[in-house]
């Protein structure tokens, strides 16, 4: 599927590598409580305010498992096109670390809730690639240390403790940094259509550690080194490449690479190994016996299968059937359900290629420019409507709609209702263009001359002509008596 | 199968527990008696078995997704050896 | 005073229904008891001004009227239970001044239904023991003493060792316990009281320190069948904090007393006549058998072939499990702290200094039988042979088998220091036929037969169907009626 462009490979000293790339997402799954107790899983709080009694793990606590958190996986899962394991187990992943009170990470090694998968990436208007899921599984965040409140201690806040994630583990599919910022956008993208994660990466509700290794083309596959805890898709891009280039730096000295945990220091970019991690890795699972067997039945499954949205390929795919856009404006779309909401808001019952455009490159780009999101627009996707349908019915001109575009951005108000109040609409009246154009030929007889001879000056005549307009006339009006009274 | 001392210096490593010589070598000689005291499992015939994951033939009941607890710091912090500004300290912890 | 602590828990609540006897008096009786008696170390803890303030509430309770179904009577709590307010340490160092702001369910069920807690049990160290001789608090002495050398300090048996020699010394009418491999029953039959470990998920596990989860139980020990009957009716109950505790109705075991054991099933596994048993113990054997005949049970041999594998396969996963819910002593959040110089370094003393030795022996086979290259050898294998011995007790009972009887310990008390000092796992030998149940997780109770030549009780051991509690009051109260009557040792420590 993946159509592998020799391009991708970078060039080393002695040749072509490729990179190889798998990740795994730590993706905190949406729900107001954590996975296996009653305290809040919101994001911040005051020190240790969002801790229970089992999540500091006082003796004698126990884990009971949230049952939205089990709900999210299996959509999540289902989104992923994934086998849904109808048993799965929890087993703790054993080791010592302050803000892991338990001494243990619930999690899900042998039996995870969801198997194989599959998610399709655009990496760019022409490329498409299909990364496979590995598995995904339910676990528990840990709390936080803070080195820097103190030169000799670290202080801990265990509100993160006990969170719920899901792991989501790709196979090692991918082949370059875009692909991979591409894979971790999409990934993002369906979590937040499903709904099971925010993906807010600056809180952390999204993590990716990254493994890359590379490889001479078509050789078996090279060790790799996982950087951890990657928190920015811009990040993941520039980890990787550094990464790459500091292997291939070393096997092209002859060097071996050494299989570790590195850190990704986004101020000097470079990876650097986290030797703390390194240490004696036996984490020594089994089952949690404080925990069954998580099951649920197939009718539970489709239930939720039968309530999932439509997600993000099968709406790309409807939109470029249903409107006829092109594949690349269908995929910027369907980005954000918000955004693809507020598109077939202003399409619906009007030109939708022409509701498209002014979606992507008027709206997303000023919002951009602001840095908001949808959500925030201050133009309604019923008056970008009015907007189109002023453009469609020859009202007004593209030009004058962009004006019309920033008025309502900028005071708000029916469109319709500005354009006739300031004098807004275009001029159709073909006698009143026509006087202008007579007006401008005769004011220039030698421009006139020189457009016979040179019909690309016609352009000249039809500026002249809008500026005399005010803007309003009807470029194609202006065009066809230009034509017909300059005889080009 | 048995240990031998570095054997039980990883695994004291491993607990989290200090072991100094004399107790490696008793540790030594504990653990293995204890080994080959389990060692007459290698001579069940467990094929096919499945291990067990429960006792009870019961299915694992799940709670509402509703937040019942946290708020309580004081009790959280109440027992710590050493704290600061409702975080619990420890000493200094290299990444 | 001293008659006072001489009533059956159920004699004492009749006494106080009928406003014959006050919970003051009968709480004040046993606190002097418990001071004339600190030198068998029964208690860590004790708390004589809440006991005799939860005294004086339920006075009043019951002059309202409104007295709870164990009102005003004086247990004590094993300190594994942690207990909101009151310093709970599992006998081990490493909780140091632990005192939880939380109570354990089966102790809080207890006291909603007004018993009165007169204090913390002595315990093997994290329950891990068989002769309360690894408690960070030192050894329990059992009120009994062996004919021969009456000086021999002779031991209550473990690891509910504190709650077996209180209830034996009359040092509260009964207390609180757990069995993760026969911690309740071995005890229990040491001592010549009664022990019921019920069926794994019949009372909630939280709130009481985890050794080992898939195998830990609460119950009760008591001096007859009657008071272990209505003290587990009080602490069982199905608890939403534990998802292994069981959703089902708790019925009124102290109606099963004493009701006809005629027709009952009896399976008397050939494979518990394991080589080099004492003679004594098999007639005290043959004679429970007898007894159970006597009251009309039909007695049939069975086979649990995978029996000898039991012990072995718990070596392996309660240390295991143990390994794991013992690494949050760590240190960081409650308990002791050993400084060192960086957090590892903080880790290892303070768990080299806070845990004792058969603790961290326990831990360190437990992490060994996890660790990568052994999992498989070890912690899967056994969990495949507990499938095996859970099987053996499935088609025991779907032939017809209503309960099990064998003999509750391979031999009676011995005094301390005189097994396991130089091999442990001569000290794990005691829990040869009691381990079996908690691997099944089916309910198992001990209960007194009489007295060993050595002048030491011997207990017997029924074993029944999961949740089938009532068959074994019944049938462990025909062997009581039947056998002699326990004479509790006159209190030669007061």
């Amino acid at each position: 599927m993946s159509q592998q462009a020799s391009a991708k490979y970078l060039k080393g000293a002695t040749g072509d590598w490729e990179i190889v790339i798998g990740m795994e997402i730590h993706a905190q799954v949406t729900s107001k409580a954590k996975l296996f107790s009653g305290a809040s899983a919101e994001y911040g709080g005051a020190p240790n305010d969002h801790v229970s009694l089992v999540d500091a793990a006082m003796p004698g606590m126990l884990p009971v498992i949230n049952e939205e958190c089990v709900r999210q996986a299996v959509r999540t899962g289902l989104g992923l096109e994934a086998q849904i394991n109808l048993r799965s187990i929890f087993d703790r992943k054993n080791y010592f670390y302050p803000d892991l009170p338990q001494g243990y990470q619930i999690s899900q090694y042998k039996y995870p809730i969801v198997g194989e998968g599959v998610v399709i990436v655009d990496v760019s208007p022409t490329e498409r690639i299909s990364v496979g899921i590995e598995r995904l599984h339910l676990e528990q965040d840990a709390g936080k240390s803070l080195h820097d409140l103190s030169p000799t201690e670290s202080h801990v806040d265990l509100n993160r403790s006990g969170v719920a994630l899901m792991e989501i583990v790709s196979k090692p599919d991918m082949h370059s940094a875009e692909e991979a910022r591409a894979y971790v956008s999409k990934l993002r993208t369906i979590l937040r259509y499903i709904g099971s994660c925010d993906g807010n990466m600056e809180q952390g509700s999204l993590r990716a550690d990254v493994n890359v290794s590379v490889r001479r083309p078509g050789e078996k596959l090279g060790t790799r080194c996982e950087i951890k805890n990657v928190n920015s898709i811009r990040f993941i891009g520039q980890a990787i490449e550094v990464e790459a280039r500091r292997q291939i730096g070393i096997l092209e000295d002859g060097g071996e690479i050494a299989q570790e945990t590195r850190l990704f220091d986004p101020g000097k970019g470079e990876t650097r190994s986290m030797r703390s991690k390194e240490e004696a890795h036996d984490y020594r699972y089994f089952p949690d016996p404080d925990l069954l067997p998580l099951e649920f039945d197939q009718a539970y499954v489709d239930g939720l299968k039968g309530q999932l949205p439509e997600l993000p390929d099968a709406k790309r795919a409807r939109f470029i059937e249903q409107y006829a856009l092109p594949p690349y404006d269908a995929g910027v779309l369907v980005m954000e359900r918000a955004s693809a909401d507020f598109f077939e808001q202003t399409a619906k019952g009007r030109d939708a290629k022409l509701a498209a455009n002014w979606v992507i490159n008027e709206l997303f780009g000023r919002l951009n420019k602001e840095g908001f999101d949808v959500a925030q627009s201050p133009v309604s996707a019923a008056a970008l409507g009015a907007i189109v349908d002023l453009i469609s019915s020859n009202i007004i001109s593209g030009k004058i709609a962009k004006d019309l575009f920033e008025i309502v951005w900028s005071e708000g108000g029916d469109p319709a209702q500005i354009v006739e109040a300031r004098g807004m609409k275009q001029v159709t009246d073909t006698g009143a263009i026509e006087a202008a154009v007579d007006a401008v030929i005769a004011a220039n007889p030698d421009k006139v001359e020189q457009a016979r001879a040179k019909p690309t000056m016609l352009g000249w005549f039809v500026g002249q002509v809008m500026k005399q307009t005010g803007g309003k006339a009807n470029p194609q009006t202006v065009n066809d008596l230009l034509k017909r009274k300059l005889d080009v | 199968m048995s240990v031998d001392p570095s054997v039980v210096r990883r695994i004291a490593h491993l607990s989290r527990i200090a072991v100094d010589e004399n107790e490696v070598s008793r540790l030594n000689g504990e653990i293995n008696a204890i080994l080959s005291f389990v060692e007459t499992l290698s001579s069940v015939n467990v094929e096919g078995i499945e291990p067990i994951t429960s006792v009870l033939p019961m299915q694992m009941k799940k709670r509402p997704d509703v937040v019942t607890d946290g708020g309580i710091v004081d009790d959280i912090l109440v027992n710590a050896p050493a704290r600061e500004d409702h975080y619990f300290v420890v000493p200094k912890v290299i990444e | 005073m001293s008659e006072l602590t001489h009533l059956t828990l159920a004699q004492a609540r009749d006494a106080l229904r009928s406003k014959k006897i006050s919970a003051t008096e009968l709480t004040k009786a046993h606190l002097s008891a418990m001071e004339k008696a600190r030198l068998l170390n029964c208690y860590i803890t004790e708390t004589p001004e809440l006991a005799l303030e939860q005294a004086r509430q339920s006075d009043f309770r019951i002059t309202q009227g409104s007295a709870g179904p164990l009102e005003g009577l004086p247990i004590g709590v094993k300190d594994l239970y942690c207990t909101k307010g009151v310093r709970t340490t599992a006998a081990s160092r490493i909780l140091d001044q632990f005192t939880p702001t939380y109570e354990s369910t089966v102790s809080s069920n207890l006291m909603r239904d007004g018993a009165i807690s007169l204090g913390k049990l002595n315990l093997d160290e994290f329950a891990m023991g068989s002769s309360n001789e690894t408690s960070a608090f030192g050894p329990v002495i059992s009120p009994w003493r062996r004919h021969s050398d009456p000086s021999a300090k002779i031991v209550p048996g473990g690891s509910s060792g504190g709650s077996s020699a209180a209830v034996a010394a009359h040092l509260c009418l009964g207390a609180t316990a757990t069995d993760t491999g026969g911690s309740i029953r071995q005890p229990a039959a040491f001592t010549g009281t009664v022990g019921i470990k019920p069926t794994y998920g019949r009372c909630s596990r939280w709130g009481i320190v985890a050794f080992a989860s898939s195998l830990d139980q609460a119950g009760p020990i008591t001096r007859t069948v009657q008071d272990a009957a209505i003290m587990l009716r009080s602490m069982a109950g199905h608890d939403a904090k534990d998802t292994t505790s069981v959703d089902a109705p708790v019925p009124d075991y102290e109606k099963a007393i004493g009701s006809s054991v005629k027709g009952r099933r009896i399976g008397v596994p050939k494979e518990y006549r394991i080589e080099g048993m004492s003679p004594e113990i098999l007639q005290f054997w043959d004679q429970g058998v007898a007894w159970l005949k006597d009251a009309g049970a039909e007695i049939v041999e069975i086979s649990l072939p995978h029996t000898k594998y039991a012990l072995p396969t718990y070596y392996i996963i309660a240390p295991a499990e143990a390994s794991s819910n013992l690494a949050r002593y760590d240190g960081v959040r409650y308990g002791l702290r050993q400084a060192g110089r960086d957090i590892a370094d903080m880790y290892e003393k303070t768990r080299a200094k806070g845990f004792g030795s058969e603790v961290r022996r326990r831990i360190m086979i437990g992490t060994y039988v996890l660790s990568a290259g052994y999992y498989d050898a070890y912690y899967v294998r056994a969990q495949k042979v507990r499938s095996l011995i859970k099987q053996d007790f499935d088609l025991a009972f779907a032939v017809g088998v209503d309960a099990v009887l064998t003999p509750a310990t391979p031999s009676t008390a011995f005094a301390q220091g005189e097994q396991g000092s130089n091999d442990p796992v001569e000290m794990y030998l005691n829990d040869v036929f009691t381990v079996t149940v908690n691997m099944a997780g089916l309910p198992g109770i001990a209960v007194p037969g009489g007295c060993a030549a050595n002048g030491l009780p011997l207990g017997l051991q029924l074993i029944g169907r999961p949740f089938d509690e009532e068959t074994l009051f019944a049938l462990a109260s025909a062997i009581e009626h039947a056998a002699p009557k326990i004479e509790y040792p006159k209190p030669w420590w007061a």
